[in-house]
């Protein structure tokens, strides 16, 4: 029974493969059935992340880790999977946005295009791959898996809109892949090998032409990350992207941008940790800096925003800027609360997504652009199934409540996560080195103030428009299957606060973790003890 | 000589890519994504020292001198890069061809300047 939980970890890859390939063999018109797997699957996946979060969770920080051995080769060799407490921690957010999404895409969405559930299950594969592999360019293949998909997710439901910001997002995407490649390839060419840990533990034996090398492959892997985490300036794409894709998928996103923001802070705190020597720290100042520029960018970006998807573009950027500072801060607790953050702001964001697509059915019931689409793909099953959708009573007050709900908790006030998370990020800052707090730290500080302020405003500007001076009288009619994965996305933001106490201490035994790399780097390379209980388990 | 050929190679190919990525027409920009990606596929190969004559499979299963062979790896991962790239490629054809019909221009931004 052991060493069943020890295959559990490469579950999140396999099984969302496995029913991709199952729905590829169906019929596009078997939907509903497509549906009920995916959503199985989902459920699936959830259970499985849930199970490996409180088995990282046993882990004693900076001590070890649970590894899966692919093909049993050991660990600089062969490629392994490494399951933290971070990589857990992003699998249980990557099913439970999972789950919200597809549940939504279930009312309308997946009838919009073709093969939804099979693009949809492969964007999940190489999201959980992304965050369980321990070898950069088993990364990078992850990342162009999920990036496919995500180009398929960008399109469905075609339009002219979102052929043109897909082929921005494919462009953009393409060329950073190929800086990752870049510089994946001169790190390998400098150590001799693309294992995270093996490549950490070189580090130090590092001649000082080869460091400055590696150096300069760093930067090249950083600025792909930056790109995909939407770093000013590389995130000009970022907006009208997520404007332009539909809502579920727009959900989904809210992850991806998350991904580039995890893959620099598990490699910048693993190669750079303390161990690192000269190298020690590098391009802190560049994460803090682009960080905070991202900060204001998003800000200016979400007050100027007159529509509500743009807004909810613009916060993935003040999300995403918020993170890239905490982590360049490079402080133990401050990344405690970040992550802290990141979870609360990723439902907060995926959330809004969602929801913002009921709202907008509010200012303008006729002219829904997912009408127009319908119609240009020729489906006749829809109209039938729209009217079934019930008006549900109080629709108004869910969406305005739901919609205060999101605006709380991207504006970080209380009593949603968001201000726990902000609250938290700003104490660690001003406890930092005993009291004396840096120049740097007083402007985060203050950033973080100024986002939250404009954030709030710019939420409530929107939110009278869209609910207090809407033009018709009609009441939308919104499924109960839409409204459902809003509510459930802030209903966990708001448990995240009621249990913010062992949250907390889970995201500060993350970062704990995270400060001692030597931990990491024992834990994948040492790793024989649970090949062999794997190879035991073999008859 | 036969590393500075090769530097020259990338080199070239990553300039003329770089140029023709921000170009306005989106064939332009497909033939310098090519470009940059053949250039990155030969400096992984690049990476792992360039070698004449060393085979990068070994012979047989006896102990023998690491240094007689060349570096297997990165050849493995520019078949890898090389498969990706290329799938990418096409996939991006397919949103340019369908931005094209959609937009009726071939232009990055789905309008023509206006002048």
């Amino acid at each position: 029974m052991k060493d069943m939980i020890d295959h559990l970890i490469i579950v999140p890859i396999v099984l969302p493969l496995i029913s991709a390939a199952v729905m590829l063999l169906l019929e596009e018109r078997r939907r509903s059935l497509k549906g009920g797997i995916g959503i199985a699957t989902t459920v699936i996946l959830l259970i499985v992340s849930l199970v490996l979060l409180q088995q990282a969770d046993a882990i004693i920080p900076g001590t070890g880790l649970r590894t899966y051995q692919l093909g049993d080769w050991p660990a600089p060799f062969g490629i392994v999977l490494v399951l933290d407490r971070l990589s857990a921690l992003m699998l249980v957010l990557t099913s439970v946005l999972g789950i919200a999404s597809l549940l939504y895409a279930l009312a309308r969405w997946h009838r919009a295009g073709p093969r939804f559930h099979t693009i949809f299950q492969i964007q999940l594969m190489g999201l959980n791959g992304a965050f369980l592999t321990g070898d950069l360019f088993n990364l990078f293949v992850f990342f162009e898996v999920l990036l496919a998909a995500s180009y398929g997710l960008v399109l469905h439901g075609d339009g002219k809109a979102r052929v043109r910001a897909g082929l921005a997002y494919i462009a953009i995407n393409l060329t950073a892949s190929l800086l990752f490649l870049i510089g994946a390839s001169l790190a390998y060419g400098v150590t001799g090998t693309l294992n995270m840990a093996d490549l950490a533990s070189r580090i130090p034996a590092l001649t000082p032409d080869d460091a400055s090398l590696l150096a300069a492959a760093a930067a090249i892997l950083g600025t792909a990350f930056l790109m995909k985490a939407g770093t000013w300036p590389l995130n000009f794409w970022l907006p009208t992207t997520y404007a332009a894709a539909s809502a579920p998928a727009a959900a989904m996103f809210a992850i991806m941008s998350k991904l580039g923001v995890y893959v620099i802070l598990r490699l910048w705190s693993l190669v750079f940790g303390p161990e690192a020597g000269a190298l020690a720290g590098f391009g802190g100042d560049w994460l803090l800096i682009g960080g905070m520029l991202t900060i204001v960018f998003g800000m200016v970006g979400v007050l100027a925003s007159q529509s509500l998807p743009r807004l909810a573009g613009c916060s993935v950027l003040v999300s995403s800027g918020t993170l890239v500072a905490a982590i360049g801060m490079g402080s133990g607790s401050v990344i405690g609360s970040a992550l802290f953050y990141l979870v609360s702001s990723t439902l907060g964001i995926a959330a809004l997504f969602l929801l913002v697509e009921l709202v907008e059915r509010l200012r303008d019931p006729g002219a829904d652009v997912l009408a127009v689409t319908m119609e240009a793909y020729g489906d006749s099953d829809v109209d039938l199934e729209e009217e079934i959708g019930v008006a549900i009573p109080a629709t108004i007050a869910l969406l305005g409540g739901s919609f205060i709900a999101c605006a709380l908790l991207l504006a970080g006030l209380p009593p949603l996560s968001g201000f726990v998370a902000k609250f938290g990020m700003m104490a660690a800052m001003l406890k930092m080195n005993g009291g004396a707090v840096p120049v740097s730290a007083w402007a985060l500080i203050a950033l973080l103030t100024v986002s939250g302020l404009a954030t709030l405003i710019a939420m409530t500007r929107s939110g009278i428009t869209s609910f207090w001076a809407r033009m018709s009288d009609s009441i939308p009619r919104v499924r109960i299957i839409e409204m459902a994965p809003v509510v459930a996305l802030l209903l966990l933001a708001l448990g995240l606060t009621i249990g913010g106490g062992p949250a907390m201490r889970y995201m500060e035994s993350t970062a704990q973790a995270l400060q001692a790399p030597q931990g990491y780097m024992t834990g994948v390379l040492s790793a024989q003890k649970a090949g062999e209980s794997v190879k035991e388990a073999r008859p | 000589m036969m590393e500075l050929i090769f530097a020259l190679a990338i080199g070239i190919l990553t300039a003329s890519g770089v140029w023709l990525l921000l170009r306005p027409r989106t064939f332009q920009v497909i033939i310098g994504l090519s470009l940059v990606s053949y250039a990155v596929n030969l400096f992984i190969f690049g990476m792992g020292r360039l070698r004449v004559g060393a085979p990068p499979v070994l012979e047989s299963t006896e102990a023998i001198d690491p240094t007689l062979y060349a570096d297997p790896l990165p050849q493995a991962l520019v078949l890898t890069a090389i498969v990706i790239s290329f799938a990418m490629t096409a996939l991006f054809l397919v949103v340019l061809l369908a931005s094209r019909g959609l937009t009726g221009t071939d232009h990055v931004d789905g309008r023509e300047d206006v002048r």
